[in-house]
């Protein structure tokens, strides 16, 4: 098979890899890269457990082909912490006990981070709405909505 | 056998590279991509066209011209088309949103299609080389001519109000549909209607328009009386489909009892 360059930024990061042409962006950052974080749940687009940030759009990186995000910036929740400091919506999925399983967890806080980039005051619904693709089967969802009102508040603290 | 991924600058060239043995045409990915993903060893090429003629919207002078690669969500925040936004926001979650296109949606198995739907009920045409009706267009979506590629769909805006929309899903606020309706109606000052035009969602293999309620509804009003006749012959020719989601039996119970709603409130 044709092996096809592909340039563009992950998490800031310059990379410049050969892809076989077909493969898709999540298969390129997991098995090439290194950067395990976005999951490989249903390939299917249903359960968002690989939705990463592409051009400040979230995508399904299951159905994305590596090829063609070529000079794109590529979020991951890999790419969050900085020097050893979790992002807020990290901290908030910590302090909540959003996460059991946590399978979903960085496809969950991809997709939220996708709604606080643009819309840093949400309300609940707007939670509920910007978390619609990605399915948890483990927390039921409640205290996922809990830790991204509170990283939108700026208070990541659990109430008591 | 591999994959490979062919992209073009124009709908000519790639018309070509279409016509080939096991070649589809790559939108956003949602459909072909997903079908890759499953299994699909019969696609051996995905072609797409990175024209952005194809992701252009336009208005003008009453009507709408939406280009094939217009996703989702680029409709959903669309103002000139506010009406449409809960068509498009019925398709998938954000994700599917920021990717799904128009020109896909045409062709999305039941119980996919909403924003079809919508569309159906519209009247749009759909420019595939020469424009085709939406109705005839879905009648022979399989069979397209070899390397026909559907590049935008358009159609006139309705009056302010005169287009309505249900998508009925058992998960909120992302579901698959049990059915969805869109419908045009357009009344007389008094209320009479004069026109109508309503589609439906998984009650065939693809979007079909429900002629006979739209023949009882004309001349009559939205009122509990004034519908019941189109209500009683809502299920004229339809064939719902049977999936996880719902039966043929439940679709074929339920199909009134949503287009009562749809039509009164």
């Amino acid at each position: 098979m044709p092996k096809v360059p592909v340039q563009f930024a992950l998490n800031g990061e310059e990379k410049a890899e050969f892809v076989e042409s077909g493969t898709s962006l999540l298969t390129l950052l997991r098995d090439k890269i290194g950067d395990t974080s976005p999951k490989g749940g249903c390939h299917q687009g249903t359960c968002g457990a690989c939705s990463v940030i592409i051009d400040g759009e979230l995508k399904l990186s299951c159905l994305v082909l590596a090829e063609t995000c070529g000079n794109a910036s590529v979020q991951t929740t890999g790419g969050l912490a900085a020097d050893g400091v979790l992002h807020p919506l990290q901290r908030a999925f910590l302090d909540h006990f959003a996460a059991q399983c946590g399978f979903c967890t960085p496809g969950m806080i991809m997709a939220a981070k996708a709604l606080l980039d643009r819309n840093p005051d949400p309300t609940r619904e707007d939670v509920v709405e910007a978390i619609s693709g990605n399915i948890c089967r483990c927390t039921g969802y409640e205290p996922i909505i809990q830790a991204v009102m509170a990283a939108a508040q700026g208070n990541s603290q659990r109430v008591a | 056998m591999g994959l490979v991924l062919r992209s073009f600058a124009t709908v000519n060239e790639a018309g070509a590279a279409l016509s080939e043995p096991g070649a589809r045409y790559l939108g956003g990915g949602t459909l072909a991509v997903r079908a890759v993903n499953e299994g699909d060893v019969s696609v051996h090429s995905l072609v797409r066209i990175t024209d952005p003629q194809l992701s252009r919207i336009e208005l003008s002078e009453g009507r709408a011209r939406i280009g094939a690669s217009v996703t989702m969500a680029r409709v959903a925040a669309n103002p000139g088309i506010a009406f449409l936004a809960p068509a498009a926001m019925a398709v998938g979650g954000p994700a599917v949103r920021n990717m799904a296109t128009v020109g896909g949606n045409l062709f999305a198995p039941a119980p996919y299609g909403d924003f079809a739907v919508a569309l159906l009920a519209l009247d749009a045409k759909v420019d595939a080389r020469k424009d085709m009706p939406m109705e005839r267009f879905l009648e022979t979506r399989g069979a397209l001519a070899k390397g026909s590629i559907v590049t935008a769909v358009s159609f006139a805006l309705p009056s302010e109000g005169g287009f309505r929309f249900r998508k009925v899903s058992r998960v909120k606020p992302k579901g698959t549909s049990v059915l969805s309706i869109a419908a045009v109606i357009e009344e007389d000052p008094d209320g009479t209607i004069r026109s109508a035009r309503i589609a439906l969602g998984c009650m065939a293999d693809r979007p079909i328009r429900a002629h006979a309620a739209e023949r009882a509804l004309v001349g009559s009003r939205r009122t509990e009386q004034g519908i019941a006749a189109a209500l009683a012959v809502a299920g004229e020719g339809t064939h719902p489909v049977t999936d996880p989601v719902a039966s043929a039996w439940y679709r074929a119970e339920v199909l009134p009892v949503h287009l009562r709603r749809l039509l009164l409130y």
